[in-house]
């Protein structure tokens, strides 16, 4: 057993940091959620030419997966920087092409979505009826309960979210028809699983980037002729949040080997993982607005960015009760 | 990055379950709170031993079974899934025995750890005092110079086991004018039936005597027993301190045993319906599980993590888990959620003082505050 990530890994994660830093992510944020989505594709392309849209999608199709622990690597640093668009959106769509396989969409849109030449967003069923940035995407797959693969012929209005990044839309009903029946459920439901698992890494990394930003805040804020940071009611709240985030993340690691593996708990990881970094990164939240007062609770202050991703996030994907349900398929087997 | 464990490991599991069917007391045993059921708890300790399994993690030539930290989360995992007892002897072994290894002489080891491994030795700790809680370094216990040793003098309480424990280690001051609280103290072992120790057991909030106070008149310690430097006792009792907090002393499997009984309750017990229960339910496994992934990782690891200040998320971590897995399976029970004569009752018994010993979570937060999280020191309360 090697529970760790490797020296690669861990590269691959810095490297994206580092190239994240370097792009001033808030100002594509702030132009996207004003539907000006130049800057935030511009990114969108660095984030694909590092690779990040192929790890869930198998070589045949232009990818480099799947490998799911070099996804949760990258989607938290996706997520610790803020970056906007339909992204495990993205991940679902090459999961659920790739895994119909054959020469039709697949081989016509999971290459050039590997490649940042394509953005494309869903719905699949149990995910909720909204496709995220649909204005922003070259197209918007469906997939109805019944197993219906269709690409929609567009989307209805941008609906508003608490994460004004976020700019979600009902696909147009109709539109052509790809696939159907009983292959087109398994792979939608394999799908979900890897939005659901991207979205938990990305909120992990939206966890950390507000705990990071806010004890850089007390430690500087000075009230009482002291930092903030030294009365207890502010230092234990962050160490409650930093210890959310630091045993979540070991779940969305876990929830990576099982998806690796094709495991048969792979669901209910999946979804332990979501229940507790959205638990962890929403507790994050709270307690950085809390922390920082007034000047948090402003649109201005980028902390803003991560407080409205931080919620959306829990309900993207499957909620609390829906991952909790789920998660108690971890222990079900009975003692030993 | 896997999951995956080796053959090895895997007959390694077998070997630990299969002894523990066949060794595991069919009927439980009388509480380690009553003087029967403390000896009771002694011999199982030296079953254990002779097994091979009181002390996986320790070297061979101490007793041990010179095995990793993988194969200890292994065997615990074992040992709680077969609902083994109580160990009595868990103080001496995840407390004394580390700092020992760490601190002590060639000659303490050979001579301390094998009758504690043998359950022959049982250790209490005796560190808090009437007026030395949570500011454990404000201790006024002294150790005065004497021929050939210390006599230790003082008022210690708190001391877990120690109404049946043989021995006890603890903390003294022994340079009263030093400048700081935590300097001039000296780390030393002692007998409970010696001459000038007066054991008073005190009954926990189930009335059982599950620590005691301990009044020390001139009790003789001679230089053997005392670990590390003396004056260096602090340095000594921090560097080990992790132990207390961390893994070492509740392990994954404890948990992960415990969820899984939890979720057959539910099973059994619970109304479909109540989706506010079922939440709780699931919301304890999932927190199992992540302890049970991250005692995984540090086995993986080389060492990283495993400082004093990385045990206190740690801990703060185990024991308010361990509350919300008794608290949700007593609210499973029903009326019979009262009644203090299940295991969960006694679990929850046992899980109230989780938050309170080994350093309070408050104190825990603090360290994570400022030892991990680099924030300001300030004034505590």
């Amino acid at each position: 057993m090697r529970f760790l990530l490797d020296a690669e890994q861990k590269e691959f994660g810095r490297t994206l940091d580092r190239m994240l830093t370097a792009s001033g992510t808030p100002q594509a944020v702030r132009a996207w959620a004003r539907g000006e989505y130049g800057p935030g594709l511009a990114l969108w392309q660095r984030v694909a030419d590092a690779g990040v849209f192929g790890l869930a999608a198998p070589e045949a199709y232009g990818g480099f997966g799947p490998l799911p622990a070099e996804l949760a690597v990258a989607f938290v640093e996706l997520g610790r920087h803020c970056v906007p668009g339909p992204l495990a959106e993205t991940v679902a769509a090459t999961v659920l092409l790739a895994h119909l396989g054959g020469t039709g969409p697949a081989r016509e849109w999971v290459p050039r979505v590997c490649a940042g030449r394509a953005r494309v967003t869903l719905t699949l069923p149990g995910g909720g009826p909204y496709a995220l940035d649909a204005e922003a995407a070259d197209a918007v797959f469906t997939v109805t309960g019944s197993g219906l693969l269709s690409l929609s012929p567009g989307h209805g209005p941008v609906r508003p979210s608490v994460d004004p990044a976020r700019r979600p839309a009902r696909p147009a009903g109709g539109g052509t028809l790809l696939a159907s029946g009983p292959a087109v459920r398994a792979a939608a439901a394999l799908a979900a699983d890897w939005a659901a698992f991207a979205t938990a890494a990305q909120a992990l990394g939206a966890g950390l980037a507000l705990l990071d930003r806010t004890v850089a805040y007390a430690r500087r804020r000075t009230q009482f002729g002291a930092p903030i940071g030294s009365f207890q009611a502010v230092k234990h709240r962050l160490a409650d949040a930093f210890t959310g985030l630091e045993f979540a993340r070991p779940l969305v690691f876990g929830a990576a080997v099982a998806l690796a593996a094709g495991s048969p708990t792979a669901r209910a990881e999946v979804a332990a993982a979501k229940a507790a970094s959205c638990d962890a990164a929403y507790t994050a939240a709270r307690t950085a607005l809390q922390v920082h007062g007034a000047i948090g609770y402003t649109a201005e202050y980028d902390l803003s960015l991560w407080i409205g991703k931080a919620r959306a996030l829990r309900s993207a994907w499957g909620g609390p009760a829906e991952c909790r349900a789920r998660a108690l398929e971890l222990f079900a087997q009975g003692s030993g | 990055m896997d999951l995956a464990f080796t053959a090895g490991e895997s007959a390694f599991r077998a070997e630990a379950r299969s002894w523990l069917a066949a060794h595991v007391p069919c009927t439980p045993l009388p509480s380690p709170e009553t003087a029967d059921g403390f000896d009771r708890h002694r011999a199982w300790e030296r079953t254990l031993y002779e097994g091979g399994w009181s002390a996986v993690s320790w070297p061979e030539a101490y007793g041990g079974r010179g095995g990793s930290l993988l194969e200890w989360l292994v065997f615990e995992e074992e040992y709680h899934a077969a609902g083994a007892p109580v160990r009595v002897s868990q103080n001496g072994i995840s407390l004394l025995a580390p700092t020992l290894l760490a601190h002590g002489t060639e000659e303490q080891r050979a001579r301390v750890l094998p009758p504690m491994a043998r359950g022959e030795t049982v250790w209490a700790q005796a560190w808090s005092e009437p007026e030395a809680g949570s500011d454990l370094a404000s201790l006024r216990s002294v150790a005065r110079p004497a021929p050939g040793g210390l006599l230790l003098s003082g008022h210690k309480t708190w001391s877990s086991r120690a109404a049946f424990a043989d021995r006890a280690f603890g903390l003294f001051r022994s340079r009263p004018g030093a400048g700081r609280p935590h300097q001039g103290l000296t780390y030393a072992m002692f007998p409970l039936d010696a001459e000038g120790v007066t054991v008073r057991p005190i009954g926990r909030l189930d009335g059982r005597p599950a620590f005691a106070e301990l009044f020390l008149d001139e009790v003789f310690v001679p230089d053997a027993d005392v670990i590390g430097a003396p004056g260096d006792g602090w340095r000594v009792a921090m560097s080990t301190a992790g132990s207390e907090r961390g893994l070492a002393l509740r392990s994954p499997g404890r948990f992960t045993a415990a969820a899984r009984r939890l979720v057959a309750l539910w099973r059994a017990a619970g109304d479909p319906g109540d989706t506010a229960l079922r939440d709780r339910v699931a919301d304890a496994v999932i927190r199992a599980r992540a302890y049970e992934l991250y005692g995984y990782g540090r086995a993986s690891g080389d060492g990283a993590g495993a400082g004093t200040a990385e045990s206190s998320p740690v801990k703060v971590f185990w024991s308010e888990l361990d509350l919300a897995l008794h608290e949700t399976a007593l609210d499973l029970l029903g009326a019979d959620g009262e009644l203090a004569d299940t295991d969960w009752a006694e679990g929850w018994t046992f899980a109230l003082a989780g938050p309170i010993y080994g350093g309070t979570n408050e104190i825990q937060r603090d360290i994570i505050g400022e030892r991990l999280l680099g924030l300001p020191k300030g004034r505590r309360g």
